[in-house]
């Protein structure tokens, strides 16, 4: 669970796919300041388009208290056309229909409602395309 | 002129059926599909709410204006299923849509009738000159007590409109507001579900309204039934809007396009504004729509619109209203209905 | 640089201790090692512990732990790197001994983690907070994903994953300390409940109360303390990213491999050299992937040799003769040391029904998270 103060920093990358494309090409949706690889400090800010690609995907049945409800649920890691690596779920689909190889695109969803008086998490999910 | 720029729909991918409910509560399905003309419903998914309905039909409606969202300068939600009672949805969605900061937002509540509501001022923004767009969306994961009749057709939706004056899509000819203290329906602060007067819903609460504002929205627009090619008015049923219409002198044809409630149940504020979605979907340009919302407490939002030769191009940018309704859909039974709902008292999450 | 050993080992029961706190079992354990050892008093001690804070609501252990041993006034640090929080305690603290600046030194670690419901939640701060756990993942389901990639592209098995588990437990049935002495059969592991497909519960290591430390000293000093001083020969340590989507390879374990090369570079060993490894098996596939970064197979190979039986006595390299994470237990900040006091006792020649034949040289892979972090220590028996 994040609080409000951690969760409204967030709220770029997270709402709006906000990310940083640095000299060498590389794209991150993480907030950067070098690029690992080539040291290089100067980027530009783009924003990702949200159509991607599943690397790789799991059923999750155990998951952490918050996320009990939602049990089971698709998480796959999407590189986005644009080269960025992202985690998120994949919902609106049957856990069958889930491929390695699939397209997808980035939805504005609610992660979780932290418990009944907290404030609501908000973020990117995936849905089959 | 000012009209519509832009407009979109979402409509959530899953469903409950009548007759699911109906078992849960021993009542006879078939007297219910046919008395409310209601097959199944829609129901958000787990994830799903007003906030992220209204950021999905808004998406949509960016599409087909082609705007930069930078250029609006309102937004407005009307829903009476905000997710916070206090905190913005509005802020929520410019953030995710990478409106403002330098925009007005306010959510507005209304019963049924809030999202006409968010679009009756967005419309009056653009005319007043206020500002060049403005964005009004009415969206709804509506509540139904368990074993109400509403339960049959509470359900989860919204419809964007965006509001401008170049490369407008359907111009606003002519608006009209009527609006009474009828107590109707309502829910009070930390109820979980509202609560309704039964049969004083129809006669003095819906169709006083939705005739009375028609009746004086035809009256201003010196215009008969029989010039607009659709007509479409709150659906809190199938029933309701085609005796409304036909009173008013429609036809069930004119009706038929926009009656999106026998498909997805009632949205509530996006109830007529997923109904005129679906019109705007198959309009020819230079036909016209008469539009009438209600909500309860009461009151009744009137719209002629015009559709413009721009319409065409636009109209498959995005998912249509019907194309949502009738695609790929997960059922669910009641149990699962009632976890998605959030209607089982679970534990908090400390 | 001076040469180190390690003269004393202690463990404290590997389950559910309901009666014990987590300054019980890290004494029971810190107390046992210096018997062990035959020594009084440490100049210093390092605690390995992931997340003492979250579990027990208990941080500051170098103090509380000094105190709780008898060691008032010793110099303490309490080391975090998720999982290999143990391995780094030990690296630090075979620095301090081998810089000269102290004599006798604790490397331990701990993790009481029965104290809390939402284990899994604690669990996940070990991965990328905001751009992983934020999503509902959980490290199940982070080795889940990199199981599904593997098997998609080397072929592997879901019964051939599943004897994984199966040698593990056939290892911990000659453990007195393992959590789980018993054996399973793959039908056992295949008919287990689903955590993160393809991952079942038989494929995951267990949740474990539990300490470990051992005691550190110049190997010219070691004698006056025991008759089998055990050389720390090498270290090798090495990060990777912490989010497994940023891994270059989904399914390769860069730090684990960098840490390898440090370590067989420190030592001039390499693979073959070696007579056993206790890796980091988190779960079945992290047995595999492990071991083909440590050079014992070729990639994509390491699953299917497994499965054959190449990592058990008569294979071509002995692993996890402990029973590993899965069988043995794997209270998290613990298993770092808990690896070295294995690696001791079957270089001492005390391992029983589990010792490996000859032993000469033991390693241990300690990692942390989805392989943000590993340490790899190389111990030859003298």
């Amino acid at each position: 669970m994040a609080n409000s103060q951690r969760y409204t920093r967030e709220i770029p990358h997270r709402y709006r796919l906000e990310a940083q494309k640095f000299k060498s090409g590389f794209v991150s949706l993480s907030r950067r300041y070098v690029d690992p690889e080539t040291g290089e400090q100067e980027y530009e800010k783009i924003i990702l388009k949200g159509t991607g690609t599943i690397l790789t995907y799991t059923v999750i049945y155990v998951s952490a208290d918050a996320f009990s409800k939602q049990t089971p649920f698709v998480i796959a890691i999407i590189e986005t056309d644009e080269g960025a690596r992202l985690t998120a779920q994949v919902v609106d689909c049957e856990p069958e229909e889930v491929r390695i190889g699939a397209r997808v695109e980035l939805v504005f969803r609610k992660i979780i409602n932290e418990g009944h008086s907290g404030i609501i998490n908000y973020g990117y999910k995936a849905v089959l395309i | 002129m000012v009209g519509i720029v832009g407009y979109g729909a979402y409509i959530p991918k899953y469903r409950i059926k009548t007759s699911s409910i109906a078992e849960q509560w021993g009542n006879d399905a078939t007297t219910i599909e046919q008395g409310l003309m209601l097959k199944e419903k829609s129901v958000p998914n787990i994830d799903e709410d007003t906030i992220t309905i209204s950021v999905q039909a808004a998406k949509y409606a960016l599409k087909r204006s082609g705007i930069d969202p930078q250029k609006i300068g309102a937004v407005y939600i009307g829903s009476e299923s905000h997710p916070y009672a206090v905190k913005p949805s509005g802020t929520v969605l410019i953030d995710a849509l990478g409106i403002g900061p330098d925009v007005h937002v306010a959510d507005f509540e209304f019963a049924c009738k809030a999202g006409t509501e968010a679009m009756f001022v967005a419309y009056s923004h653009v005319k007043s000159g206020n500002m060049d767009y403005a964005l009004g969306i009415g969206a709804d994961t509506s509540q139904g007590a368990p074993s109400d009749a509403l339960e049959y057709s509470a359900s989860a939706g919204g419809a964007a409109f965006i509001f401008g004056k170049e490369n407008v899509l359907a111009n606003v000819l002519f608006t009209h507001s009527y609006t009474t203290d009828t107590a109707d329906f309502w829910r009070r602060e930390y109820m979980h579900y509202p609560r309704h007067g039964g049969r004083f819903t129809g006669e003095p609460a819906y169709f006083k309204h939705i005739l009375g504002c028609g009746k004086a929205l035809l009256e201003k627009s010196g215009l008969k039934p029989s010039d607009f090619a659709y007509a479409v008015f709150h659906m809190p049923n199938g029933k309701f809007p085609l005796k409304a219409g036909t009173t008013l002198g429609f036809t069930k044809n004119q009706i038929q396009a926009g009656l999106v409630v026998t498909a997805m149940g009632n949205t509530y504020s996006g109830s007529s504004p997923t109904g005129l979605t679906a019109i705007l979907d198959i309009i020819k340009p230079g036909e016209k729509v008469f539009m009438v919302s209600f909500g309860s407490g009461a009151g009744s939002d009137g719209f002629i619109f015009e559709a413009t030769e721009k319409i065409s191009e636009v109209q498959d940018l995005a998912p249509k209203t019907w194309d949502q309704l009738n695609g790929k859909r997960f059922y669910l039974d009641y149990g699962k209905y009632l976890a998605y709902r959030g209607k089982i008292l679970f534990n908090d999450i400390v | 640089m001076r040469e180190v050993a390690v003269i004393g080992i202690g463990i404290s029961k590997f389950g559910e201790l309901w009666d014990q706190s987590i300054r019980d079992i890290f004494a029971e354990a810190a107390l046992s090692a210096m018997k062990n050892a035959n020594i009084k008093k440490i100049d210093a001690l390092y605690v390995g512990s992931m997340s003492s804070g979250l579990y027990t609501m208990q941080e500051h252990l170098s103090s509380l732990m000094t105190d709780y041993i008898g060691q008032r006034g010793a110099a303490g640090f309490r080391i975090e790197s998720a999982c290999a929080s143990g391995g780094s305690a030990m690296r630090l603290a075979y620095l301090e001994v081998a810089s000269g600046m102290s004599d006798i030194v604790l490397a331990g670690g701990v993790e009481k983690m029965w104290d809390v419901d939402d284990g899994s939640a604690i669990l996940a701060t070990a991965s990328d907070q905001e751009y992983e756990a934020y999503h509902g993942v959980t490290f199940p389901g982070l080795y889940a994903m990199m199981a599904k990639l593997y098997m998609h592209r080397y072929g592997l098995t879901r019964e051939e994953l599943a004897q994984i588990p199966v040698i593990s437990h056939k290892h911990a049935v000659n453990n007195p300390n393992a959590q789980y002495p018993f054996e399973i059969t793959v039908d056992t592991v295949l008919k287990s409940s689903l955590v993160a497909d393809p991952l079942r519960l038989m494929d995951c290591s267990p949740i474990t109360d539990g300490a470990a430390c051992v005691i550190l000293c110049p190997l010219e000093m070691a004698k006056d303390f025991t008759d089998k001083p055990v050389k720390v020969k090498a270290v090798g340590a090495a990060t990777g990213t912490i989010a497994l989507h940023d891994h270059k390879d989904i399914i390769r374990l860069d730090a684990v491999r960098l840490a390898a090369e440090r370590a067989y570079k420190a030592s001039g060993l390499s693979p073959q050299d070696i007579d056993f490894v206790e890796v980091h098996d988190c779960f079945s596939i992290a047995q595999i992937l492990v071991a083909e970064e440590l050079g014992f197979f070729s990639f994509g190979e390491g699953g299917k040799a497994l499965a054959e039986g190449q990592g058990t006595y008569g294979g071509k390299i002995v692993i996890n003769p402990s029973g590993g994470l899965k069988a043995k237990g794997h209270p998290v900040g613990a298993t770092g040391i808990a690896q070295i006091v294995e690696a001791v006792i079957q270089l001492r020649g005390e391992a029983g029904k589990r010792q490996v034949n000859n032993a000469k040289f033991g390693m241990t892979q300690n990692m942390g998270g989805s392989g943000g972090s590993c340490v790899v220590h190389i111990l030859e028996a003298l």
